[in-house]
């Protein structure tokens, strides 16, 4: 193998291959990068004065995306502008208008990339003023377009490695930022609110006189209104939603507790006798809408909600002027394509619409149908899909289908069938909870009237300190608690969840089912076994790779370990067999049997003999041959096996599963009889290749019906309904950001036996919550007896309730440490 | 102690200026990334130094 030097990439922290391969000098020092994508980004960088960008960055780069090569020149067409670039008013003595526009922006690691972003942007004459949010990775730009062209903003957002995407204005993002901005609101008020009267609490219990009591009762009832009626206002409306769907849930008695106390308080206030309860009301409050809040932060500083299938379609496409003599192409907006339109797709282009190939041949990825990347050939009178990519030489295409009527659009509407479909598991602590309000009113009721016959002037304060008492403080705080504890500790791990509601489901998962390509396996060739018939194996893998390093073919990405060791001149790509170039002297072909076959037959002098080629065995194997350049014989090199590799965790994950009684099942969108081989090597018995996504959501709808609870675990576009639909979904981290979109959760490291572990911490997360809960429910059983009869004062009400309340807690911490698994347990 | 008579509701005025200035400062997008915010001071802190002298990078972002 080749030297490794083990130094990181100076950009993305990837170790690099060759340190001599990739070399800049930067600021008097030499610095090696992996590829050179990093290289041209790291230039970029501090070409434009920048580069203190890394000292501030606390987080490695991502590795720039192969995309930056986008052409940026579409986004000037004032077509597709309309849609996101809006004039704007600023205060500003120039006379040209400025616009302002929405962005989405990938490649945020951490807040020096926002700083890097910003200064680059800032650079342009004409720009205003730019707003990064690194939480939902949003870019907010005003400028002059008569000053800059928005492609050239772009261009130098992607020079500097981050990808920049239109985001129109997105309903759900207004929504989610105003409820973020509305619930740091009531908290605040909450907050300031408990702090307050807490203050004028200690001059009450301190014990005041009369007189100071009542001005102290009315000041803490000034303060505790804005808490009620603004900061536990979501409590109030969710228990009126729920009771008017006639359900009991949580928030039900957390309302009548703040609703009652309150209220009582109030009544003590106004009469100046009895107990004021302002204090507990407010601390309530902050404290239940503190977890919330904590909560709502998790959930979403993942914000991926921009992932939308449009954007696999490109924004504009080549139509041809069948009119004109000289068919000429213009390009035009992508929704302005009519069936029947023929539109020319280049190599390395997305097909934006359904259609039939008319002229040309090329390979086409088809991994949103299939989930393969190995792409499909096609050729005149071919159908080819909206979204999948063209991979080598341009195609003419009659347009089909657009817009609603693609394929592309029907998964879409399967997905959102599937998660309207997708079965809900009701918190246990909301099914407990039914039960307690039930109970406690009930209880109340009871009390109430007994006391109201034997002592009416009590009954109404019994019944209110039963009611206090009771308050579901610890009870309410026993499921969130537990959770965050357990997200955070599953997000060490390298789980991230994005849905905690999945939680529930996941301590009952009895059936998991795996994709294949990308999934169980790493998702890309590479070189498995290297046969060398002539010569070291080696020396082989180098003239291959020298032959494809300008290849798109993806079985190209297999030799990248090897390149650069020797020069290929007069490369010959024929599509979809095989390649041809001379190395050394000497002419070299690399390709399937029946390419080499074909070279051999037609290039062959009468005099040379046809030498028989038989590959070791069954499977996919390639062929070196070369040429002599003397003799214009052929000789065989070697024979090189290329295979998808399976993932050094799937194995262990799936046998962890079976361990634990759980089903496996593996549902690939390969047509090819690598899903068999996987499925065999991984002794999988459930195997259904060739799936289409409508097929792949039906096999898991079945188990559902059989009263399964299923865990899908896929990467692909074509994953995407199948995730929607299951019951708990794990997207991979190299998963479409659609994938992710619609996942629960997101396997940060790719390491697959996380998977049963989780599922079995998930369960001892079900444990905590149990034991939290009942905990709760036995603190409040027994003091609801003892409120009854009268016995407990509201200093030890208080304390009882704290108490119980940190307790609760500190159970839920447990979950954070220690490994995810009790081994001995 | 007749005091308290004015010194609690001018504390309470204060409570309510804090509260309005924080639901101000929220509104204005203050508070949507508390992650950069943060770190940002500490970016700024050489800059002036290595600046490059672009025209348009006297205009301010913040």
């Amino acid at each position: 193998m080749n030297s490794a030097g083990n130094s990181p990439c100076y950009h993305c922290g990837l170790s690099v291959v060759d340190t001599n391969e990739f070399v800049t000098t930067l600021d008097g020092q030499r610095r090696c990068f992996c590829c050179p994508g990093c290289q041209a980004v790291a230039e970029a960088i501090h070409g434009n004065g920048l580069a203190n960008f890394y000292q501030f960055r606390s987080e490695l780069n991502q590795k720039p995306d192969s995309a930056s090569s986008i052409n940026y020149q579409a986004y000037d067409l004032p077509q597709l502008q309309e849609e996101f670039v809006f004039p704007c008013d600023v205060a500003d003595d120039s006379s040209e208008p400025f616009v302002q526009a929405r962005f989405h922006i990938s490649g945020i690691t951490c807040a020096a990339c926002v700083w890097l972003i910003e200064h680059r942007l800032n650079a342009f004459d004409g720009v205003h003023k730019v707003s990064v949010n690194a939480a939902t990775e949003q870019l907010v730009l005003q400028w002059q377009l008569s000053k800059v062209k928005l492609s050239e903003i772009m261009s130098a957002v992607a020079s500097i490695g981050y990808v920049l995407t239109p985001a129109s204005e997105d309903q759900q993002l207004l929504i989610r930022q105003r409820e973020k901005r509305k619930a740091l609101m009531r908290l605040s008020v909450a907050g300031f609110g408990m702090m307050q009267v807490g203050m004028v609490s200690v001059g009450l219990y301190a014990g005041a006189s009369e007189e100071w009591l009542v001005y102290l009762r009315w000041v803490s009832l000034i303060i505790a209104t804005p808490v009620v009626f603004f900061s536990a206002r979501p409590f109030f409306e969710a228990a009126f939603r729920a009771l008017k769907q006639k359900h009991l849930v949580m928030d039900v008695p957390v309302a009548i507790a703040i609703g009652f106390a309150y209220l009582a308080s109030i009544w003590a206030t106004i009469r100046a006798t009895g107990e004021v309860y302002f204090d507990s009301v407010s601390m309530f409050t902050f404290l239940l809408l503190l977890g919330r809040y904590l909560e709502m932060r998790a959930r979403h500083t993942n914000s991926l909600g921009n992932a939308k299938f449009t954007q696999l379609l490109p924004l504009t496409a080549n139509r041809i002027n069948r009119e004109d003599v000289g068919q000429s192409r213009q390009t035009v907006a992508l929704r302005s394509l009519v069936v029947g339109d023929w539109v020319a797709v280049g190599a390395g282009e997305s097909i934006p619409c359904d259609g039939v190939v008319v002229d040309g041949e090329s390979h086409v990825d088809e991994s949103l149908l299939t989930g393969e990347s190995s792409p499909v050939k096609k050729s005149t009178d071919d159908l080819v899909v909206a979204g999948s990519v063209n991979n080598e030489s341009s195609l003419i295409v009659q347009v089909t289908a657009v817009g609603q009527k693609t394929k592309l659009s029907a998964i879409e509407r399967l997905v959102e069938n599937a998660s309207l479909n997708k079965p809900q598991q009701i918190a246990l602590a909301d099914k407990l909870s039914s039960y307690f309000v039930a109970a406690v009113l009930l209880m109340s009721a009871i009390i109430g009237g007994f006391w109201w016959l034997h002592e009416p002037s009590e009954a109404l304060w019994i019944v209110l300190s039963v009611l206090v008492v009771t308050c579901p403080c610890a009870l309410s705080l026993a499921t969130p608690t537990a959770h965050a504890s357990a997200l955070s500790r599953l997000r060490a791990a390298g789980l991230l969840v994005l849905n905690s509601n999945c939680l529930a489901a996941l301590a009952k998962v009895n059936f998991v089912a795996f994709d294949k390509t990308g999934t169980l396996t790493l998702g890309k060739p590479s070189v498995s076994e290297c046969l060398p018939k002539n010569g070291q194996a080696e020396d082989a893998l180098e003239i291959i790779a020298a032959l494809e390093v300008d290849s798109r073919h993806p079985i190209a990405e297999a030799f990248k370990p090897w390149s650069n060791k020797r020069v290929a001149s007069q490369v010959q790509v024929s599509t979809g067999k095989g390649v041809s170039g001379m190395v050394d002297n000497a002419r070299y072909f690399f390709g399937n049997l029946t390419f080499c076959r074909q070279i051999m037959l037609a290039m062959s002098e009468e005099h040379s003999p046809i030498i028989e080629i038989q590959a070791p065995d069954d499977r996919q194997w390639l062929l070196l041959i070369r040429q002599e350049p003397q003799t214009q014989n052929f000789s065989q090199i070697a024979w090189v096996r290329l295979e998808d590799q399976i993932r050094p965790s799937a194995k262990p994950a799936i046998n962890a599963c079976r361990q634990n009684h759980m089903q496996v099942m593996l549902l690939s969108g390969d047509t090819s009889n690598l899903v068999s081989q996987v499925a065999k090597e991984l002794s999988i018995d459930d195997v259904h290749g060739g799936v289409s996504p409508e097929q792949k959501l039906d096999c898991i709808s079945e188990q559902q019906q059989h009263q399964r609870i299923v865990m899908m675990v896929g990467d692909g576009i074509n994953d995407v309904p199948v995730l929607s639909g299951a019951d708990v979904s794990v997207a991979m981290a190299q998963a479409t950001d659609l994938a992710q979109t619609k996942a629960d959760c997101i396997l940060l490291n790719g390491d697959l036996t996380l998977i049963p572990q989780a599922i079995q911490f998930a369960k001892r997360l079900q444990t905590t919550i149990k034991q939290n809960l009942g905990w709760a429910l036995a603190y409040n059983g027994l003091a609801l007896p003892l409120a009854a009869f009268g016995y407990i004062p509201p200093w030890a009400a208080a304390i009882g309730m704290s108490l119980s309340s940190l307790i609760v807690v500190i159970n839920a911490s447990r979950l954070s440490k220690g490994p995810l698994v009790n081994h001995h347990a | 102690m007749e005091i308290l008579y004015i010194l609690v509701p001018i504390a309470l005025v204060f409570v309510f200026i804090a509260i309005k200035v924080l639901f101000w400062a929220i509104n204005n997008g203050q508070y949507d990334d508390l992650n950069t915010e943060a770190h940002r001071i500490l970016f700024d802190e050489q800059e002036s130094k290595k600046k490059p002298s672009n025209p348009g990078d006297e205009k301010s972002s913040h």
